[in-house]
């Protein structure tokens, strides 16, 4: 008997389904909950009015990310909001007995950074996280997504979330990636032609040889920036990147289990001949080294390439929004940005701050200095990066580049905590949003990968980073 | 139990602005609160106030001109982060629907876990309500959930909305009563996936 061939995603949404009724969204089962201080307050105050406990506490874990400072992160947090929701968290956790990577604590750090880290992101998962870029765990081949307050308090109660199957979108890239261009150029480069809502109503897969050749930190750079085309969640099939990746961390199964696990998830892949709602398929030859111009991550550009004009944009209805973009940005349309000055450089955020990341920055700077017109911010994505980090000798090449290696945190990623861009000020930045006031009222964002980040760091410009390999 | 929706009958507020994110709806900054309320004072912030939160005259939440319930917004409304605060700050302002051609997923979600109704429409509806609008800032927009249709001067048109999150808004519900009425097929279902 042969069923239908299935894609993995519908392979992971059905198992997971507990509850298919007429005239109702499925009830999901969601395998890892994580928890941040921001998205979470108001959730936990719902179980409490309601009298209820945390379903599943060893299916959740919390951390605290988005507020905290990085710098003298022992201090007691200056800010006064900031301190409170920090200290929500911490007494909503102990009073709900959930695990929490506090400040201070060796784990603690961004939380799409530490989940995979730590090996409570594993294959085969539903993941959910009151915050968008969950996405980023479908690097790992699991359903992993971000959800608003409202569905925070429903997986806490009830360990499930009802959800609309979305549709799927397979996304192929095949062929050798040139020099000088790395995984959040694929990602750029994917979101500049299908535009900030292109996937919307999707959930993606990213298949081809290209994405194989990937490690585990570049494929989660891939996934991660998925949501910024609109789609649900983006994933990608595991293999043995995937398992070796995984094998010896802290909450992976170990031993015999880890055997076990990997014939498990062997079995995670779409089936020939499973058929998607829309494919894409694109030459990784195509891709060059990206930059954004714009304040939606779909406007992105080859670093090389001049900003279009209004005239040259195909929907009309565009145009307006269009100018009131390139107004904010304070660019004119039709002009180059390469060798345009920038004042800060930010290489962090759930996107580009593991690890790898710091390595393809040190490897650029080392030896060199940055150019005096900037200010360079090198925040790594958690605690142990921070350590493998210092481990290597990384924190030396910063330190003699003349960057500021801080502690983790979301940082200059969005305005909140203490890490903004002045107003009117350019940065080049390794995040994932470039929306209006994203690092800071009316500070100005330039997307682009690590190495990118890393060039314009020394020349002070806006760079082609084959030019500087 | 939220407040239940109908129909509804308002004047409109128009941002014709496309891919409005959530970081113009509420800026990150504001988000430091640990309850749901108040969040409407920052609605839409940077565009509604200069530098010493002095009210930026252009911008139409400032403006005589326009009131009402109903915000009329471009194509990807919603889109970026998952933050809930958005619907929030759009329903504590006294918005209850926003009309546009195209609503991002989790805000579309999030606006429906909140009472707040996202009404998706033609392009060409939404350009003849942004036109009616312009002309004449008293036009009255009607919205009826039961039988999903919208109307604005004399173009009415039908939308879609999921019969489910139908059934919640007109009758004040909420997913996790449904939720917790399955808790034992979870029990059963947590256990043997363990
Ligand atoms: S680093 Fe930025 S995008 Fe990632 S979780 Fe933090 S704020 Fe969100």
């Amino acid at each position: 008997m042969n069923s239908k061939p299935k894609t993995i995603f519908e392979k992971l949404w059905d198992s997971h389904v507990v509850k298919r009724a007429e005239g109702y969204p499925d009830a999901l089962f969601i395998d890892r909950h994580f928890i941040h201080e921001v998205t979470s307050p108001q959730a936990f105050d719902g179980l409490r009015k309601r009298g209820i406990q945390v379903f599943n506490t060893s299916r959740t874990t919390a951390t605290a990310d988005h507020n905290v400072p990085t710098k003298d992160q022992h201090l007691p947090i200056k800010e006064e909001l900031s301190r409170h929701q920090v200290e929500t968290l911490r007494k909503n956790c102990k009073e709900f007995g959930v695990d929490l990577y506090d400040l201070g604590h060796p784990y603690q750090g961004i939380v799409h950074i530490i989940g995979p880290e730590l090996g409570l992101t594993l294959p085969g998962m539903t993941i959910v996280c009151g915050d968008s870029h969950t996405s980023t765990h479908g690097a790992f081949g699991n359903i992993a997504f971000g959800i608003g307050t409202s569905e925070v308090e429903q997986v806490m109660a009830t360990q499930c979330i009802l959800q609309y199957k979305p549709k799927t979108m397979r996304i192929e890239i095949n062929g050798k990636l040139g020099k000088g261009v790395v995984s959040k150029d694929i990602i750029l480069y994917i979101i500049s032609k299908i535009s900030a809502s292109g996937a919307t109503g999707f959930f993606v897969e990213y298949a081809g040889d290209c994405i194989r050749n990937l490690s585990m930190e570049a494929r989660m750079t891939i996934c991660n920036m998925s949501i910024e085309m609109g789609a649900r969640g983006g994933l990608i099939a595991p293999d043995e990147t995937t398992f070796n990746y995984i094998k010896g961390r802290k909450f992976a199964p170990q031993g015999e289990a880890f055997e076990h696990a990997v014939q498990e998830w062997k079995k995670l892949k779409t089936d020939e001949g499973a058929t998607y709602d829309q494919v894409l398929v694109y030459d990784a030859a195509d891709i060059a080294p990206m930059i954004t111009y714009g304040t939606n991550p779909g406007m992105g550009m080859k670093v090389t390439d001049r900003i279009p004009t209004a005239e040259e944009l195909k929907n009309i209805s565009e145009q307006t929004s269009f100018k009131k973009s390139l107004e904010y940005m304070g660019l004119e349309p039709g002009s180059q940005l390469l060798g345009k000055n920038v004042d800060y450089v930010f290489i962090g955020s759930c996107t580009n701050a593991r690890i790898e990341d710091l390595r393809l920055v040190a490897d650029i700077v080392k030896g060199k200095k940055k150019a005096s017109n900037v200010e360079v911010w090198v925040i790594p994505g958690s605690k142990q990066v921070e350590a493998q980090a210092k481990a290597e000798g990384l924190d030396k090449i910063f330190e003699a580049a003349g960057f500021e290696l801080r502690s983790p945190g979301c940082s200059a990623c969005l305005g909140m905590n203490e890490d903004k861009v002045p107003a009117g000020k350019y940065c080049i930045s390794t995040s994932n949003r470039n929306f209006e006031g994203r690092q800071g009222p009316k500070s100005r964002t330039f997307l682009a990968s690590p190495l990118s980040a890393a060039a314009a760091a020394i020349t002070g410009k806006v760079t082609d980073v084959r030019e500087v390999l | 139990m939220k407040e239940k929706f109908t129909t509804l009958k308002s004047t409109g507020v128009p941002i014709q602005v496309e891919n409005i994110d959530t970081d113009q709806i509420i800026p990150a900054r504001f988000l430091k609160a640990t309850t749901r309320e108040g969040f409407g004072d920052n609605l839409f912030c940077d565009w509604r106030y200069d530098g010493n939160r002095q009210p930026i005259k252009d911008f139409v939440l400032n403006q005589s001109t326009y009131s009402g319930k109903i915000l009329v917004a471009g194509k990807n409304f919603g889109c970026g982060s998952s933050r809930e605060h958005a619907a929030w700050a759009i329903y504590d302002f006294g918005f209850r629907v926003v009309v546009s051609s195209f609503f991002a997923d989790i805000f579309k979600n999030n606006a429906l876990n909140n009472g707040l109704l996202p009404v998706v429409v033609s392009d060409d509806f939404l350009k003849k309500t942004f036109d009616a609008l312009a002309k004449n800032p008293k036009t009255e927009i009607t919205v009826d959930l039961e039988n999903q249709t919208i109307s604005c001067g004399d173009v009415k048109e039908k939308f879609e909305i999921n019969a489910y999150k139908k059934t919640c808004l007109m009758n004040g519900y909420d997913d996790i009563d449904y939720l917790l009425s399955l808790n034992n097929e979870i029990r059963a279902f947590d256990a043997a996936h363990s």
